[in-house]
């Protein structure tokens, strides 16, 4: 037997072994564990599968074993995915501290940051946010305004960020701040880490035209950074911002997106408007355009594969995440708008205090912040026509 | 994000090397302008079997090289980019792969080796897949009369015998028939691509026996096989089609000034150049998911078939009307080759059926 079916039989045993039954059903946002240090676990399965994944360090199973992740090679990290989802496990743990934060650290982080952080990311212990757009710097992101004043022990951070998901359930914030207010734009920006219990931070959620409320805007009045919790060096803030962002794009096209897992077009559509005499869609207008929709899914969904298989072979995605992102999202879209048409009057019924009334009319909402977050399809495309095309 | 094999590489380096040479678009302006009725180069295409183009869906023991559909994608992709004419799709890869599928290796090893050319012919009404086939043999002492009409039937002129699909007392049956045979009448065109067609009628062909080469499910089976392969490696060529218009239609952004500036910096055609970039992408990954679905026999080939057809064509259509308007007046002009392209990607749409045929089946398979 191979190292990698080795490998695989014991982590069959395992999972077998160790995940609860009530954590290998289907999940809903709602079933999600964040982790952090106000977490309520929803239930003991939750509790226990999180500190067995953690124990093992399989809630970043490619992270190195010193900072608390599973130290998996890409091909053992495709084993457990797949065994995973051969049980239905759920994912044990999901937080912008293993999608965001962990990879900008092991990429630019100090190794004592590393030993610190990485380790309460892997278990679930401190949630965090991600601080990037204000009100005046959305797709200039470059643009950011927030001030970090150098008080010789402290940056001393002063200004307000929008668009901060979950800042008002977040323990800890990564936030772009200018600390050189004299150096051109996108070399005045640094990279620091605070507690967002800090005095002088508040939070205050925004309600969005489907009724949830992920999104923040968050306040700093002369918040204290002591000076080591920046990553990287003074100034260089941009190109972790940069890296991270290109990471974000990979992860908001990708089939773990909430693309695929909402309902079939053809499925709504069958339920919604039945089928003639000869077996098709009673709409044949309808019908038309889900065919055209079919055939870019299916293509894209083979896109992502290559993207996939594409990292599994040591190459980066780099700016093709510009690629996917606006595939993606723009396909997303699509699919609400096709399933609110072929749900009718019956997809108009909506009591807006309780979102979850209508899931069709709320995903529709919901999906046209696809392509205007982690960076507009018009910013995509300046992208590519930038990098790729070399047009301008 | 193309993943290819070492191999797959010298494959399509070799292939673009070649072609760059001997059949740039130049060479089918020319053939054009000859009005050769044959609309491609023998000599050419015999040089091309010698290289073992002919012979990538034939397997050693008949002659070929048995290199496989993603092979044959991607030489039909680089003959995309150049409009090259030649019979490759009908005779090398459609013909090619219903033979073998057929068992019948001496026809197949005929087309391996340049020997023969051999079309096939898919369609009897307006659009592919438009409708039932009606062409009928109908059994005779040891043969068959076949009657019927076959329509457009790509690369028939020239073609030492054309494969086609009848209707008998047992099922469907494929039918090895020579053109030039008594009552065979052949209505010779040219299309809009240069290329050239005939529409087949056939009123009392005798045929002996051994012309049937494949019935019943055998039939279905070698149609299928052959038609599969065929809009895979189609969809390939227009993915090669999309990628070199759109390639001159950015390099002529760059060039081409207006107002004192390149056009280049105008937003407005840098966003739609970015669009169909991406959609060139999405292609690429879908023609090069279906062509390996067929190497490797998987259950989702015909799927993946279709839909990288269905996509192929799309940004295709995009590309090539997107070039046309970006160039203005001079892409209207015939001196400029971007209209070739225009004309290639509109005939390869119809080829193997268009994107709303294969979304008609995807919806059928769907159960809507």
């Amino acid at each position: 037997m191979s190292d990698l079916q080795e490998f695989r039989a014991s982590t069959r045993a395992w999972l077998e072994e160790n995940c609860p039954q009530e954590m290998r059903q289907p999940m809903s946002e709602a079933d999600v564990c964040w982790g952090g240090r106000n977490w309520v676990f929803q239930s003991d399965a939750q509790r226990i599968w999180l500190e067995r994944m953690a124990a093992r360090g399989w809630t970043v199973p490619t992270w190195p074993e010193a900072y608390g992740g599973g130290g998996l090679s890409g091909d053992e990290d495709r084993v457990l995915r797949e065994e995973m989802r051969r049980i239905n496990a759920r994912p044990p743990l999901q937080s912008f501290g293993i999608w965001m934060l962990g990879p900008a650290l092991l990429q630019f982080g100090s190794e004592e940051q590393k030993r610190h952080y990485l380790p309460q990311i892997a278990r679930g212990e401190i949630r965090w946010c991600q601080g990037y757009s204000e009100p005046g710097a959305g797709s200039d992101l470059a643009g950011v305004q927030t001030k970090g004043v150098d008080t010789g022990a402290y940056f001393e951070v002063t200004g307000q960020k929008i668009w901060t998901s979950y800042a008002d359930k977040a323990d800890w914030i990564f936030c772009l701040v200018r600390t050189e207010p004299d150096a051109p734009k996108h070399k005045g920006i640094s990279f620091l880490l605070f507690d967002m219990e800090s005095e002088g931070v508040s939070t205050k959620p925004i309600k969005l035209i489907s009724g949830a409320s992920p999104f923040c805007e968050t306040f700093f009045d002369g918040v204290k950074v002591p000076k080591e919790q920046i990553v990287g060096e003074r100034g260089k803030g941009w190109t972790i911002a940069k890296y991270l962002l290109t990471h974000e794009r990979e992860m908001i096209g990708s089939t773990d997106s909430a693309l695929f897992r909402s309902e079939s077009v053809v499925d709504a559509a069958r339920a919604a408007v039945g089928l003639d005499g000869e077996g098709r869609l009673a709409d044949p207008l309808l019908r038309a355009k889900i065919g055209e929709f079919l055939v870019d899914e299916m293509a894209f969904k083979v896109e992502l594969e290559r993207a996939k298989a594409w990292s599994r072979a040591g190459n980066q995605i780099g700016v093709e995440s510009a690629t996917l992102k606006y595939t993606g999202t723009e396909l997303n879209k699509l699919r609400q708008e096709i399933n609110m048409e072929s749900g009718g009057f019956d997809a108009l019924e909506w009591d807006f205090a309780d979102a979850e009334s209508n899931e069709k009319a709320s995903l529709w909402l919901r999906s046209k912040a696809n392509s205007i977050e982690g960076g507009t399809s018009e910013v995509m495309l300046s992208i590519l026509s930038k990098a790729v095309l070399e047009l301008g | 994000m193309q993943l290819l094999t070492e191999e797959q590489t010298m494959v399509r380096d070799m292939a673009a090397g070649f072609l760059e040479e001997k059949a740039p678009v130049s060479a089918l302006r020319a053939l054009r302008d000859e009005g050769a009725a044959l609309g491609y180069d023998k000599g050419l295409m015999g040089e091309m079997a010698g290289m073992g183009w002919f012979g990538m869906l034939v397997g050693e023991e008949a002659g070929g090289v048995d290199m496989g559909a993603m092979a044959a994608g991607l030489v039909a992709e680089e003959m995309g980019r150049r409009l090259t004419a030649s019979p490759f799709l009908s005779s090398g890869v459609l013909s090619a792969a219903a033979l073998c599928a057929a068992g019948e290796g001496d026809w197949a090893a005929k087309i391996a080796s340049g020997e023969a050319v051999v079309a096939f012919a898919a369609d009897e009404h307006g659009k592919h897949e438009a409708g039932p086939i009606t062409t009928r043999a109908e059994a005779s002492g040891n043969g068959f009369v076949l009657s019927g009409a076959k329509r457009f039937v790509s690369d028939a002129v020239g073609a030492d015998r054309v494969i086609v699909p009848a209707m008998t007392e047992e099922g469907l049956g494929l039918f090895l028939v020579d053109p030039s045979q008594d009552g065979v009448t052949t209505r010779a065109f040219a299309t809009v691509d240069s290329r050239n067609a005939a529409d087949l009628m056939f009123e009392g062909v005798q045929l002996d026996g051994a012309a049937r080469i494949a019935s019943g499910e055998g039939a279905e089976a070698a149609m299928a096989s052959a038609l599969r392969t065929g809009r895979a490696v189609a969809a390939a060529e227009l993915c090669g089609v999309a990628k070199e218009a759109s390639e001159r239609t950015v390099a002529y952004l760059k060039e081409r000034k207006q107002f004192g500036i390149t056009i280049a910096s105008f937003q407005a055609l840098q966003h739609r150049a970015a669009d169909l970039y991406t959609r060139i992408q999405t292609t690429e990954a879908a023609v090069a998911a279906a062509l390996t679905a067929i190497d490797e026999g998987s259950d989702e080939a015909e799927t993946l078939s279709r839909v990288a057809k269905a996509k192929a064509n799309k940004t295709a259509s995009l590309a090539v009307r997107e070039a046309v308007q970006m160039h203005g007046g001079i892409g209207m002009t015939d001196a400029l080759d971007i209209g070739l392209f225009m004309k290639k990607a509109r005939a390869s749409i119809e080829y193997l059926g268009d994107s709303a045929c294969h979304a008609d089946w995807l919806l059928r398979e769907a159960g809507i």
